[in-house]
């Protein structure tokens, strides 16, 4: 894509450590911050008044209160994050529950996901994309529950898409028949999100 | 999906607004357009083929003859210290865009338009306060602009100036440094000082925030606690949290 072009006089200034290197997706860099994006404020959410569902086209619909939840079978998830922006936050750890641990027993009639949250953000994902160990609520972060701002009480994790794709303040997911893009899905982002593949915006 | 092909601008003029912070106007061979608010990806690229990606906010309006970009240099940064201190007029610089579909405005939506900036978070509102002038918008605008002190401001002159006409009302707040014989505010956005400086809600303006996250997150918080609707509320923010 680039041509040979070159950008005259720029030179790297940021350069990963060597053993961190092949975890890296194209286009992004590493951060050891944790930047904050979202596209609505940071709802407030007391733990006495959360609740999580699964709905939609389902054989049996579940929803759990914050203790129940707490009782579910607890997993540390070490792993990369990537946001669409372009940092990624290599070997972090969140605690939560897998989402194969909250699908038992629902019965999916779906191959389609959409997560929604508190304060009206929603993201859609293929149900393959979070089975299988491969997403999970998280309510914890390096070992402390999870600020607010990001998306604490709990959050979605889906490590191998971009960023936007774990929902903060997770509210539910609603299993469809069909995707639907999400609300960064409908405002120019990609519908899928593989950042190996740099899938960050509509046509790429 | 022709916005979203990587293509060269020539950089035609560079402007300093403040010491770290220099616009940069670029003629693009292929520009489908963009709305007031969106942002532009720019790629540079080494000698030995590593690339670097940022985001930054389109300055310009829709109808202005080149599209610029205004960039705060980041010390520790990569790309913003290229673009701020060794770009030069005649060089091309790669990009993409327009992105984003969430924090823009046209004239179509009609409403007083309520703008809070916190430091270089001023430029996206820059593009829909030029695009409401060239469009000869009469929709009330308020424009209230955090800044650390008045060498910080950005497009200074062109605020001050008041090119925006009449109906633009502009206030400044000076957070760390103050001229001598400074009569504006001084103050963080806390919640006294947003029900003196922004309209209430039952105007129902529509609010655009844009800024540091901490900035971001305070300020949307607080104006939702004195009523604004949440969904009219829209914010983008930028850099580290706080915690």
């Amino acid at each position: 894509m680039g041509n040979g072009f070159v950008s005259r006089g720029f030179q790297r200034r940021r350069r990963p450590p060597d053993e961190l290197a092949d975890r890296l997706p194209p286009g992004q860099y590493v951060t050891d911050d944790y930047p904050v994006l979202s596209a609505g404020p940071t709802p407030h959410i007391e733990t006495d008044a959360w609740g999580f569902r699964i709905d939609g086209m389902v054989g049996q619909e579940r929803e759990w209160t914050w203790d129940e939840f707490q009782a579910l079978p607890f997993e540390t998830v070490p792993c990369d994050i990537h946001c669409v922006t372009k940092w990624s936050k290599l070997g972090t750890n969140f605690g939560g529950v897998s989402v194969d641990a909250l699908l038992e027993g629902v019965e999916p009639k779906g191959d389609f996901v959409m997560e929604y949250s508190y304060g009206g953000y929603t993201t859609n994902v293929p149900l393959a994309d979070i089975t299988g160990g491969k997403a999970w609520v998280v309510t914890e972060h390096e070992g402390e529950p999870l600020p607010r701002e990001h998306g604490g009480p709990a959050r979605m994790l889906v490590p191998h898409l971009y960023f936007w794709k774990s929902a903060k303040w997770v509210a539910g997911l609603r299993i469809m028949d069909h995707g639907e893009p999400g609300f960064w899905e409908q405002n120019g982002y990609h519908n899928y999100g593989d950042p190996w593949k740099e899938q960050r915006y509509w046509g790429d | 999906m022709g916005g979203l092909t990587w293509q060269l601008g020539g950089v035609v003029e560079l402007v300093e607004e403040t010491p770290r912070t220099k616009s940069i106007a670029l003629a693009l061979p292929v520009w489908p357009g963009h709305r007031a608010g969106q942002h532009v990806d720019v790629r540079l690229t080494a000698e030995d083929g590593y690339q670097a990606q940022r985001s930054y906010a389109i300055a310009s309006s829709p109808k202005d003859a080149y599209v610029v970009i205004t960039v705060e240099r980041l010390d520790d940064g990569e790309v913003s210290p290229y673009l701020v201190n060794e770009l030069r007029p005649g060089d091309q610089l790669e990009l993409r865009g327009p992105l984003g579909g969430y924090f823009v405005w046209d004239e179509s939506l009609g409403d007083p338009l309520l703008l809070l900036a916190g430091g270089s978070g001023v430029v996206p509102l820059r593009a829909i306060l030029r695009h409401r002038r060239v469009v000869e918008s009469t929709v009330p605008a308020r424009l209230l602009y955090w800044a650390r002190a008045l060498d910080d401001v950005i497009y200074r002159d062109e605020l001050m100036a008041n090119v925006f006409g009449d109906s633009v009302d502009i206030r400044l707040m000076l957070t760390r440094e103050q001229p001598e014989g400074w009569r504006g505010w001084e103050r963080w956005t806390d919640m006294e000082l947003l029900q003196e400086v922004t309209w209430p809600a039952r105007e129902r303006p529509l609010v655009y925030v844009c800024g540091p996250t901490p900035f971001v997150d305070k300020a949307t918080i607080s104006l939702i606690a004195l009523g604004h609707e949440p969904g009219r509320v829209l914010h983008e923010a930028f850099g580290p949290t706080g915690v």
